[in-house]
Protein backbone atom coordinates (compact mmCIF):
# COMPACT_ATOMS: atom_id res chain seq x y z
CA UNK A 1 0.00 0.00 0.00
CA UNK A 2 1.15 3.54 -0.41
CA UNK A 3 1.45 5.28 2.59
CA UNK A 4 -1.10 7.35 3.65
CA UNK A 5 0.02 10.65 2.26
CA UNK A 6 -0.43 12.85 5.46
CA UNK A 7 2.28 14.68 6.05
CA UNK A 8 3.80 15.78 2.52
CA UNK A 9 7.19 17.20 2.00
CA UNK A 10 5.70 20.43 -0.05
CA UNK A 11 3.54 20.83 3.20
CA UNK A 12 6.60 21.55 5.20
CA UNK A 13 8.15 23.09 2.50
CA UNK A 14 5.09 25.46 2.55
CA UNK A 15 5.09 26.44 6.09
CA UNK A 16 8.87 27.05 5.68
CA UNK A 17 8.32 29.63 2.67
CA UNK A 18 5.19 31.11 4.48
CA UNK A 19 7.74 32.03 7.66
CA UNK A 20 10.18 32.71 5.40
CA UNK A 21 8.39 35.40 3.51
CA UNK A 22 7.11 36.80 7.27
CA UNK A 23 10.53 37.13 8.59
CA UNK A 24 11.71 38.80 4.99
CA UNK A 25 8.31 40.99 4.89
CA UNK A 26 9.60 42.03 8.90
CA UNK A 27 13.45 42.36 8.10
CA UNK A 28 12.57 44.34 4.82
CA UNK A 29 10.30 47.06 6.66
CA UNK A 30 12.93 47.71 9.71
CA UNK A 31 15.16 48.04 7.32
CA UNK A 32 13.35 50.35 5.04
CA UNK A 33 12.76 52.51 8.40
CA UNK A 34 16.39 52.38 9.27
CA UNK A 35 17.00 54.06 5.54
CA UNK A 36 14.56 57.16 6.11
CA UNK A 37 17.46 58.32 8.63
CA UNK A 38 20.38 58.21 6.12
CA UNK A 39 18.06 59.53 2.96
CA UNK A 40 19.37 63.12 2.38
CA UNK A 41 16.54 65.53 2.36
CA UNK A 42 16.79 67.86 -0.57
CA UNK A 43 13.81 69.85 0.04
CA UNK A 44 14.71 70.62 3.42
CA UNK A 45 18.22 70.91 4.51
CA UNK A 46 19.57 71.63 7.83
CA UNK A 47 18.81 74.98 9.53
CA UNK A 48 22.46 76.40 9.91
CA UNK A 49 22.68 79.43 12.59
CA UNK A 50 24.88 81.05 9.38
CA UNK A 51 25.34 84.19 11.94
CA UNK A 52 27.22 81.97 14.51
CA UNK A 53 29.93 81.09 11.60
CA UNK A 54 33.30 82.79 11.19
CA UNK A 55 33.34 86.08 8.74
CA UNK A 56 29.42 85.49 7.97
CA UNK A 57 29.00 89.29 8.77
CA UNK A 58 31.38 90.00 6.00
CA UNK A 59 30.34 87.63 3.68
CA UNK A 60 26.69 88.16 4.29
CA UNK A 61 27.39 91.89 1.68
CA UNK A 62 28.01 89.77 -0.53
CA UNK A 63 25.38 87.15 0.02
CA UNK A 64 22.34 89.69 0.22
CA UNK A 65 22.72 90.15 -4.00
CA UNK A 66 24.69 86.40 -4.69
CA UNK A 67 22.74 84.67 -2.04
CA UNK A 68 19.75 84.02 -3.90
CA UNK A 69 17.86 84.56 -7.65
CA UNK A 70 17.37 88.47 -7.33
CA UNK A 71 19.36 91.50 -6.38
CA UNK A 72 17.97 94.97 -5.38
CA UNK A 73 19.63 98.69 -5.53
CA UNK A 74 19.22 102.54 -5.61
CA UNK A 75 19.30 104.03 -8.48
CA UNK A 76 21.30 106.60 -8.39
CA UNK A 77 20.02 109.23 -10.61
CA UNK A 78 16.24 108.13 -9.88
CA UNK A 79 16.48 107.21 -6.22
CA UNK A 80 14.40 104.10 -7.05
CA UNK A 81 14.45 100.42 -6.23
CA UNK A 82 15.88 98.50 -8.78
CA UNK A 83 15.37 94.34 -9.14
CA UNK A 84 17.46 92.96 -11.12
CA UNK A 85 18.35 88.97 -11.54
CA UNK A 86 21.43 87.62 -10.82
CA UNK A 87 23.09 85.10 -13.27
CA UNK A 88 22.68 81.46 -12.22
CA UNK A 89 26.38 81.10 -12.41
CA UNK A 90 27.58 83.55 -9.85
CA UNK A 91 24.52 82.42 -7.34
CA UNK A 92 25.80 80.64 -4.27
CA UNK A 93 23.10 79.29 -1.84
CA UNK A 94 23.70 80.45 1.96
CA UNK A 95 22.58 76.44 2.77
CA UNK A 96 25.18 74.94 0.68
CA UNK A 97 28.30 77.50 1.55
CA UNK A 98 27.72 77.44 5.24
CA UNK A 99 28.17 73.52 5.28
CA UNK A 100 30.58 73.64 2.95
CA UNK A 101 34.61 72.78 4.00
CA UNK A 102 35.10 76.94 3.18
CA UNK A 103 32.29 77.67 5.27
CA UNK A 104 34.70 79.79 7.84
CA UNK A 105 36.66 82.01 4.51
CA UNK A 106 35.42 85.32 3.94
CA UNK A 107 34.59 86.05 -0.01
CA UNK A 108 37.89 88.77 -0.33
CA UNK A 109 40.20 85.63 1.01
CA UNK A 110 39.84 84.20 -2.88
CA UNK A 111 38.52 86.92 -4.56
CA UNK A 112 39.83 90.62 -4.66
CA UNK A 113 38.54 93.23 -1.93
CA UNK A 114 37.70 95.29 -4.89
CA UNK A 115 34.27 93.92 -5.15
CA UNK A 116 33.73 95.18 -2.07
CA UNK A 117 32.62 98.58 -4.51
CA UNK A 118 29.12 98.29 -6.19
CA UNK A 119 28.93 98.15 -9.18
CA UNK A 120 32.26 95.91 -9.19
CA UNK A 121 34.67 97.60 -11.48
CA UNK A 122 34.24 95.56 -15.51
CA UNK A 123 38.22 94.27 -14.74
CA UNK A 124 37.56 91.77 -11.98
CA UNK A 125 35.83 89.93 -14.75
CA UNK A 126 39.30 89.44 -15.72
CA UNK A 127 39.98 87.88 -12.36
CA UNK A 128 42.35 84.35 -12.65
CA UNK A 129 40.25 81.62 -10.26
CA UNK A 130 42.31 79.75 -7.57
CA UNK A 131 42.34 76.15 -8.18
CA UNK A 132 42.55 73.11 -5.47
CA UNK A 133 46.35 73.24 -5.64
CA UNK A 134 46.95 76.79 -5.84
CA UNK A 135 45.94 76.54 -1.83
CA UNK A 136 46.44 73.02 -1.18
CA UNK A 137 49.68 72.27 -2.79
CA UNK A 138 52.87 71.39 -0.56
CA UNK A 139 50.96 71.86 2.51
CA UNK A 140 51.95 69.64 5.43
CA UNK A 141 48.59 70.42 7.07
CA UNK A 142 46.90 68.91 3.58
CA UNK A 143 49.35 66.18 2.91
CA UNK A 144 46.70 63.42 3.97
CA UNK A 145 44.37 64.61 1.25
CA UNK A 146 47.48 63.86 -1.42
CA UNK A 147 46.41 67.03 -3.85
CA UNK A 148 49.85 66.45 -5.30
CA UNK A 149 48.73 62.93 -6.18
CA UNK A 150 45.52 64.30 -7.26
CA UNK A 151 46.87 66.99 -9.32
CA UNK A 152 48.74 64.48 -11.50
CA UNK A 153 45.88 61.74 -11.99
CA UNK A 154 43.79 64.64 -13.19
CA UNK A 155 46.29 66.18 -15.55
CA UNK A 156 46.47 62.71 -17.20
CA UNK A 157 42.13 62.09 -17.19
CA UNK A 158 41.18 62.16 -20.62
CA UNK A 159 38.74 65.44 -18.77
CA UNK A 160 42.45 67.54 -18.55
CA UNK A 161 44.08 66.01 -21.57
CA UNK A 162 40.75 66.45 -24.00
CA UNK A 163 39.60 70.38 -22.50
CA UNK A 164 42.96 71.50 -21.52
CA UNK A 165 42.40 74.60 -19.41
CA UNK A 166 39.01 74.76 -19.73
CA UNK A 167 38.07 72.26 -17.62
CA UNK A 168 39.46 73.04 -14.09
CA UNK A 169 38.95 71.41 -10.92
CA UNK A 170 35.74 73.37 -10.17
CA UNK A 171 34.04 71.90 -13.39
CA UNK A 172 33.28 69.08 -10.49
CA UNK A 173 34.13 70.61 -7.41
CA UNK A 174 32.79 74.00 -6.34
CA UNK A 175 34.30 75.49 -3.55
CA UNK A 176 31.87 77.70 -2.71
CA UNK A 177 29.90 74.43 -2.36
CA UNK A 178 32.60 71.76 -1.48
CA UNK A 179 31.91 68.75 1.06
CA UNK A 180 34.36 66.58 2.26
CA UNK A 181 32.23 63.25 1.64
CA UNK A 182 33.96 59.84 2.45
CA UNK A 183 36.28 60.61 5.39
CA UNK A 184 33.02 62.30 6.76
CA UNK A 185 30.25 59.77 6.76
CA UNK A 186 29.99 55.69 7.29
CA UNK A 187 27.16 55.12 4.79
CA UNK A 188 28.65 54.06 1.69
CA UNK A 189 25.52 54.71 -0.42
CA UNK A 190 25.41 58.27 0.62
CA UNK A 191 29.20 58.78 -0.59
CA UNK A 192 28.21 56.77 -4.09
CA UNK A 193 25.30 59.23 -4.67
CA UNK A 194 27.42 62.71 -3.98
CA UNK A 195 30.10 60.77 -6.10
CA UNK A 196 28.15 59.76 -8.86
CA UNK A 197 25.81 63.35 -8.63
CA UNK A 198 28.94 65.11 -9.45
CA UNK A 199 29.76 63.11 -12.96
CA UNK A 200 25.78 63.32 -13.83
CA UNK A 201 26.10 67.19 -13.20
CA UNK A 202 27.88 67.26 -16.32
CA UNK A 203 26.55 63.97 -18.15
CA UNK A 204 23.49 64.29 -16.91
CA UNK A 205 22.27 68.00 -17.43
CA UNK A 206 22.87 68.97 -21.66
CA UNK A 207 23.62 72.68 -20.98
CA UNK A 208 26.28 71.92 -18.65
CA UNK A 209 27.76 69.21 -20.73
CA UNK A 210 28.11 71.90 -23.87
CA UNK A 211 29.85 73.99 -21.96
CA UNK A 212 33.10 72.15 -23.58
CA UNK A 213 31.40 70.29 -25.98
CA UNK A 214 29.48 70.87 -29.28
CA UNK A 215 28.68 66.97 -29.32
CA UNK A 216 25.40 65.93 -27.91
CA UNK A 217 24.56 64.40 -24.77
CA UNK A 218 24.77 60.40 -24.81
CA UNK A 219 22.22 58.72 -23.71
CA UNK A 220 23.65 56.98 -20.00
CA UNK A 221 20.86 54.66 -19.96
CA UNK A 222 21.32 53.19 -23.73
CA UNK A 223 25.05 53.76 -23.73
CA UNK A 224 25.39 50.98 -20.61
CA UNK A 225 22.24 48.60 -21.48
CA UNK A 226 25.01 45.94 -22.20
CA UNK A 227 25.38 45.98 -18.25
CA UNK A 228 22.91 43.53 -16.14
CA UNK A 229 20.89 44.97 -13.30
CA UNK A 230 21.96 49.08 -14.28
CA UNK A 231 19.63 50.42 -12.14
CA UNK A 232 21.53 48.48 -9.52
CA UNK A 233 24.90 48.82 -10.58
CA UNK A 234 24.28 52.82 -11.17
CA UNK A 235 22.52 53.17 -7.33
CA UNK A 236 25.79 51.22 -5.69
CA UNK A 237 29.04 51.74 -7.78
CA UNK A 238 30.40 54.89 -8.02
CA UNK A 239 30.58 56.24 -11.92
CA UNK A 240 34.89 56.58 -11.53
CA UNK A 241 35.26 52.62 -10.14
CA UNK A 242 34.90 51.48 -14.16
CA UNK A 243 35.83 54.99 -15.89
CA UNK A 244 38.84 55.64 -13.78
CA UNK A 245 42.01 54.38 -13.22
CA UNK A 246 42.40 53.30 -9.19
CA UNK A 247 44.78 53.75 -7.67
CA UNK A 248 45.11 52.13 -3.90
CA UNK A 249 46.64 55.03 -2.14
CA UNK A 250 43.70 57.56 -3.55
CA UNK A 251 40.26 56.75 -2.29
CA UNK A 252 38.88 58.94 -5.27
CA UNK A 253 40.27 57.89 -8.52
CA UNK A 254 40.81 61.54 -10.75
CA UNK A 255 42.34 59.94 -13.46
CA UNK A 256 39.47 59.57 -16.00
CA UNK A 257 40.06 57.35 -18.99
CA UNK A 258 38.85 57.04 -22.29
CA UNK A 259 35.41 55.32 -22.84
CA UNK A 260 37.00 52.66 -24.88
CA UNK A 261 39.36 51.93 -21.41
CA UNK A 262 36.68 51.38 -19.23
CA UNK A 263 35.79 48.49 -17.23
CA UNK A 264 33.70 46.14 -18.76
CA UNK A 265 34.45 42.60 -17.51
CA UNK A 266 32.72 41.21 -15.13
CA UNK A 267 35.32 39.64 -13.47
CA UNK A 268 37.60 43.02 -13.17
CA UNK A 269 34.78 43.21 -9.70
CA UNK A 270 33.23 40.10 -8.79
CA UNK A 271 36.33 38.72 -8.03
CA UNK A 272 38.15 38.30 -5.07
CA UNK A 273 40.94 40.46 -6.70
CA UNK A 274 38.39 43.08 -7.65
CA UNK A 275 39.16 46.77 -8.14
CA UNK A 276 36.56 47.85 -5.37
CA UNK A 277 39.11 46.61 -3.26
CA UNK A 278 41.03 49.54 -4.21
CA UNK A 279 40.47 53.56 -2.78
CA UNK A 280 37.05 53.59 -1.45
CA UNK A 281 36.12 50.37 -0.42
CA UNK A 282 39.72 49.77 0.58
CA UNK A 283 39.52 52.61 2.54
CA UNK A 284 36.40 51.80 4.06
CA UNK A 285 37.82 48.42 5.10
CA UNK A 286 39.97 49.91 6.60
CA UNK A 287 38.14 52.24 8.55
CA UNK A 288 35.48 49.45 9.52
CA UNK A 289 38.38 47.38 11.08
CA UNK A 290 39.94 50.02 13.09
CA UNK A 291 36.55 51.10 14.50
CA UNK A 292 34.59 47.84 14.78
CA UNK A 293 37.68 45.36 14.98
CA UNK A 294 39.10 42.82 12.91
CA UNK A 295 35.70 40.32 13.10
CA UNK A 296 33.21 42.92 12.34
CA UNK A 297 34.89 45.32 10.76
CA UNK A 298 36.47 43.10 7.99
CA UNK A 299 34.61 39.60 7.81
CA UNK A 300 31.12 40.69 8.50
CA UNK A 301 31.89 43.94 6.80
CA UNK A 302 29.01 45.10 3.90
CA UNK A 303 31.23 46.74 2.23
CA UNK A 304 34.18 43.51 2.26
CA UNK A 305 32.59 42.08 -1.42
CA UNK A 306 30.10 42.78 -4.03
CA UNK A 307 29.76 39.05 -5.06
CA UNK A 308 31.52 35.72 -3.33
CA UNK A 309 31.98 35.20 -7.10
CA UNK A 310 35.24 33.61 -8.60
CA UNK A 311 36.53 32.57 -5.19
CA UNK A 312 39.37 30.72 -4.96
CA UNK A 313 38.45 28.72 -2.79
CA UNK A 314 34.86 27.78 -3.48
CA UNK A 315 36.12 26.68 -6.85
CA UNK A 316 38.42 24.66 -5.63
CA UNK A 317 36.35 22.59 -3.82
CA UNK A 318 33.81 22.48 -6.54
CA UNK A 319 36.30 21.37 -9.05
CA UNK A 320 37.56 18.54 -6.71
CA UNK A 321 33.73 17.58 -5.75
CA UNK A 322 32.69 17.18 -9.12
CA UNK A 323 36.04 15.63 -10.25
CA UNK A 324 35.89 12.83 -7.65
CA UNK A 325 32.13 12.21 -8.38
CA UNK A 326 33.12 11.65 -12.10
CA UNK A 327 35.67 9.29 -11.04
CA UNK A 328 34.03 7.28 -8.96
CA UNK A 329 31.08 7.22 -11.36
CA UNK A 330 33.86 6.01 -14.21
CA UNK A 331 35.33 3.38 -11.19
CA UNK A 332 31.79 2.43 -11.01
CA UNK A 333 30.68 1.70 -14.81
CA UNK A 334 33.99 0.28 -15.54
CA UNK A 335 33.23 -2.66 -12.93
CA UNK A 336 29.71 -2.96 -13.87
CA UNK A 337 31.12 -3.58 -17.53
CA UNK A 338 33.61 -6.09 -16.08
CA UNK A 339 30.92 -8.13 -14.47
CA UNK A 340 28.85 -8.29 -17.59
CA UNK A 341 31.54 -9.02 -20.35
CA UNK B 1 7.88 -9.79 -23.84
CA UNK B 2 10.61 -11.47 -21.30
CA UNK B 3 8.86 -13.73 -19.15
CA UNK B 4 10.67 -12.13 -16.05
CA UNK B 5 9.88 -8.64 -16.98
CA UNK B 6 6.82 -6.77 -15.14
CA UNK B 7 5.90 -4.03 -17.17
CA UNK B 8 4.23 -1.05 -14.66
CA UNK B 9 2.79 2.01 -15.49
CA UNK B 10 4.70 4.14 -12.77
CA UNK B 11 5.08 7.49 -14.99
CA UNK B 12 1.70 9.50 -15.73
CA UNK B 13 1.94 12.05 -18.52
CA UNK B 14 2.31 14.71 -16.24
CA UNK B 15 4.86 13.43 -14.47
CA UNK B 16 7.14 12.76 -17.71
CA UNK B 17 6.00 15.99 -19.27
CA UNK B 18 7.59 17.72 -15.86
CA UNK B 19 10.64 15.70 -15.86
CA UNK B 20 11.15 16.36 -18.93
CA UNK B 21 10.82 20.34 -18.87
CA UNK B 22 12.57 20.38 -15.59
CA UNK B 23 15.50 18.03 -16.90
CA UNK B 24 15.76 20.70 -20.34
CA UNK B 25 15.31 23.57 -17.75
CA UNK B 26 18.49 22.28 -15.10
CA UNK B 27 20.11 22.07 -17.86
CA UNK B 28 20.14 25.36 -19.64
CA UNK B 29 20.93 27.03 -16.16
CA UNK B 30 23.77 24.80 -15.64
CA UNK B 31 25.35 25.51 -18.91
CA UNK B 32 24.62 29.39 -18.88
CA UNK B 33 25.23 29.24 -14.95
CA UNK B 34 28.51 27.96 -15.54
CA UNK B 35 28.83 30.76 -18.25
CA UNK B 36 27.85 33.48 -16.03
CA UNK B 37 30.01 32.19 -13.71
CA UNK B 38 33.15 32.32 -15.59
CA UNK B 39 32.02 35.03 -17.45
CA UNK B 40 34.49 34.36 -19.90
CA UNK B 41 33.70 35.59 -23.59
CA UNK B 42 35.56 32.51 -24.90
CA UNK B 43 32.59 30.41 -23.32
CA UNK B 44 30.53 28.54 -25.70
CA UNK B 45 27.28 31.19 -24.48
CA UNK B 46 28.31 34.90 -24.85
CA UNK B 47 28.18 36.81 -21.31
CA UNK B 48 24.88 38.67 -22.34
CA UNK B 49 23.01 35.66 -23.84
CA UNK B 50 23.70 33.87 -21.16
CA UNK B 51 21.98 35.98 -18.58
CA UNK B 52 19.01 36.48 -20.69
CA UNK B 53 18.70 32.65 -20.92
CA UNK B 54 19.79 31.95 -17.34
CA UNK B 55 17.13 34.18 -16.74
CA UNK B 56 14.66 32.97 -18.86
CA UNK B 57 14.94 29.53 -18.02
CA UNK B 58 14.70 30.42 -14.11
CA UNK B 59 11.54 31.86 -14.48
CA UNK B 60 10.41 28.24 -16.83
CA UNK B 61 12.13 25.94 -14.10
CA UNK B 62 9.78 28.35 -11.40
CA UNK B 63 6.40 27.45 -13.21
CA UNK B 64 7.40 24.21 -13.77
CA UNK B 65 8.52 23.69 -9.78
CA UNK B 66 4.94 24.77 -9.01
CA UNK B 67 3.42 22.62 -11.54
CA UNK B 68 5.37 19.80 -8.97
CA UNK B 69 4.60 21.17 -6.21
CA UNK B 70 0.88 21.09 -6.46
CA UNK B 71 0.86 18.11 -7.83
CA UNK B 72 2.54 16.34 -5.15
CA UNK B 73 0.14 18.34 -2.82
CA UNK B 74 -2.70 16.73 -4.66
CA UNK B 75 -1.92 13.24 -6.36
CA UNK B 76 -0.83 10.54 -5.20
CA UNK B 77 2.45 10.76 -6.51
CA UNK B 78 3.38 12.97 -3.50
CA UNK B 79 3.17 9.81 -1.27
CA UNK B 80 6.13 8.51 -2.75
CA UNK B 81 8.37 11.24 -1.28
CA UNK B 82 6.98 10.58 2.07
CA UNK B 83 9.83 9.46 4.17
CA UNK B 84 9.15 6.80 6.72
CA UNK B 85 11.69 8.08 9.19
CA UNK B 86 11.77 4.44 11.35
CA UNK B 87 14.53 2.45 10.43
CA UNK B 88 15.24 4.66 7.31
CA UNK B 89 19.27 4.81 7.93
CA UNK B 90 19.18 1.26 7.86
CA UNK B 91 17.52 1.13 4.53
CA UNK B 92 19.49 4.15 3.09
CA UNK B 93 22.83 1.54 4.08
CA UNK B 94 21.23 -1.51 2.68
CA UNK B 95 20.76 0.59 -0.66
CA UNK B 96 24.32 1.89 -0.37
CA UNK B 97 25.76 -1.64 0.35
CA UNK B 98 23.89 -2.87 -2.60
CA UNK B 99 25.39 0.37 -5.09
CA UNK B 100 29.25 -0.79 -3.73
CA UNK B 101 28.78 -4.44 -3.68
CA UNK B 102 25.63 -6.22 -3.84
CA UNK B 103 25.51 -4.87 -7.77
CA UNK B 104 28.40 -6.64 -8.49
CA UNK B 105 27.70 -10.27 -7.34
CA UNK B 106 24.53 -10.24 -9.28
CA UNK B 107 22.45 -9.60 -5.75
CA UNK B 108 18.91 -8.66 -5.96
CA UNK B 109 18.12 -4.82 -5.52
CA UNK B 110 16.97 -4.58 -1.90
CA UNK B 111 13.85 -2.37 -2.80
CA UNK B 112 12.55 -3.47 -6.13
CA UNK B 113 10.44 -0.85 -7.48
CA UNK B 114 6.69 -1.48 -7.20
CA UNK B 115 3.49 0.49 -7.86
CA UNK B 116 3.68 1.31 -4.03
CA UNK B 117 7.23 2.20 -3.49
CA UNK B 118 8.62 3.87 -6.60
CA UNK B 119 11.51 5.00 -5.36
CA UNK B 120 14.39 3.02 -3.08
CA UNK B 121 15.49 4.90 0.13
CA UNK B 122 18.67 6.45 -1.56
CA UNK B 123 16.25 7.67 -4.37
CA UNK B 124 13.89 8.58 -1.64
CA UNK B 125 16.47 10.53 0.45
CA UNK B 126 18.27 12.49 -2.57
CA UNK B 127 15.12 13.59 -4.49
CA UNK B 128 13.79 14.98 -1.54
CA UNK B 129 16.65 16.76 -0.57
CA UNK B 130 16.95 18.02 -4.44
CA UNK B 131 12.87 18.70 -4.49
CA UNK B 132 12.24 20.30 -1.46
CA UNK B 133 15.49 22.23 -0.03
CA UNK B 134 17.70 22.73 -3.49
CA UNK B 135 15.84 23.50 -6.19
CA UNK B 136 13.04 25.72 -4.02
CA UNK B 137 16.58 27.02 -2.55
CA UNK B 138 17.85 28.00 -5.58
CA UNK B 139 14.84 29.60 -6.90
CA UNK B 140 14.78 31.80 -4.09
CA UNK B 141 17.76 32.82 -4.21
CA UNK B 142 18.04 33.13 -7.95
CA UNK B 143 14.92 35.32 -7.53
CA UNK B 144 16.59 37.41 -4.83
CA UNK B 145 19.89 37.97 -7.24
CA UNK B 146 17.51 38.67 -10.00
CA UNK B 147 15.61 41.80 -8.08
CA UNK B 148 18.79 42.67 -6.03
CA UNK B 149 16.13 45.39 -4.45
CA UNK B 150 14.21 42.87 -2.94
CA UNK B 151 16.85 41.20 -1.62
CA UNK B 152 17.49 42.17 2.70
CA UNK B 153 20.58 44.61 2.63
CA UNK B 154 22.41 42.80 5.79
CA UNK B 155 21.88 40.10 7.30
CA UNK B 156 23.65 40.05 10.82
CA UNK B 157 26.52 42.42 9.16
CA UNK B 158 27.01 40.38 6.47
CA UNK B 159 25.78 41.39 3.04
CA UNK B 160 22.19 39.54 2.16
CA UNK B 161 23.16 39.74 -1.45
CA UNK B 162 26.62 37.69 -1.13
CA UNK B 163 25.07 35.32 0.81
CA UNK B 164 22.10 34.88 -1.66
CA UNK B 165 24.51 34.21 -4.38
CA UNK B 166 26.45 32.16 -2.04
CA UNK B 167 23.47 30.56 -1.65
CA UNK B 168 22.65 30.28 -4.78
CA UNK B 169 25.68 29.46 -6.07
CA UNK B 170 25.87 26.08 -3.56
CA UNK B 171 22.57 24.85 -4.41
CA UNK B 172 23.16 25.15 -8.10
CA UNK B 173 26.53 23.25 -7.53
CA UNK B 174 25.12 20.43 -5.62
CA UNK B 175 22.07 20.52 -8.60
CA UNK B 176 24.71 20.47 -10.85
CA UNK B 177 26.31 16.81 -8.97
CA UNK B 178 22.87 15.50 -8.35
CA UNK B 179 22.90 15.70 -12.62
CA UNK B 180 25.46 13.72 -13.09
CA UNK B 181 24.85 11.23 -10.27
CA UNK B 182 21.13 10.72 -11.30
CA UNK B 183 21.94 10.31 -15.27
CA UNK B 184 24.29 7.72 -14.31
CA UNK B 185 22.11 5.99 -12.14
CA UNK B 186 19.26 5.89 -14.51
CA UNK B 187 22.00 3.38 -16.81
CA UNK B 188 21.10 0.90 -13.52
CA UNK B 189 17.97 -0.58 -15.17
CA UNK B 190 16.83 -3.70 -16.87
CA UNK B 191 19.04 -2.35 -19.68
CA UNK B 192 21.34 0.31 -19.85
CA UNK B 193 18.66 2.36 -21.78
CA UNK B 194 15.13 1.40 -20.44
CA UNK B 195 15.33 3.45 -17.39
CA UNK B 196 15.61 6.64 -20.33
CA UNK B 197 12.49 5.03 -22.01
CA UNK B 198 10.61 4.77 -19.08
CA UNK B 199 10.58 8.65 -19.01
CA UNK B 200 9.19 8.85 -22.50
CA UNK B 201 6.60 5.75 -22.45
CA UNK B 202 5.45 5.93 -18.82
CA UNK B 203 6.52 2.03 -18.06
CA UNK B 204 9.10 0.83 -15.67
CA UNK B 205 10.15 -2.27 -16.74
CA UNK B 206 11.25 -4.25 -13.66
CA UNK B 207 14.63 -7.12 -13.30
Amino acid sequence: MIPKPNIRPAWFVLLLLMAFILVFSLAKTSESNLDVRFKPDQDNPPKIAYTKVKNAKENENCFKCHGQSKYHYENAESKKIVTKRMYSEVIIKREDFYISNHREFKCTDCHSEDYNTFPHPGNLRMEAKANCIDCHGGDEKYAKFEFEKIDTAFMESVHSQKHSEDFTCWMCHNPHTYKINARTTENLKETITYDNLICLNCHGDITRYQLLTDKQRPNLINKHDWLPNQASHFTNVRCIECHARNEDTLIVAHHIVPKNLAVRKCESCHAKNSILYASLYKYQVQENIQKKGLLKGLILSETATIGPDQNNNLNLISFIIIGLTLFVITIHAFLRLQKNS
Amino acid sequence: MDNNTERLYLYPAWIRIWHMTNALFCLILIITGLSIQFSNPTLVVKFKTAVALHNIAGILLTCSYIVFFVGNLFTKNGAYYVIELKGFVLRLMTQFRYYTFGIFRNEHPPFPVTSEVKFNPLQQFSYVVLMYLLVPLSILSGFGLLYPNITVNSVMGASGLDLTDLLHLCAGFLITVFMCIHVYFCTIGKTPTSNFKSMIDGYHDSH
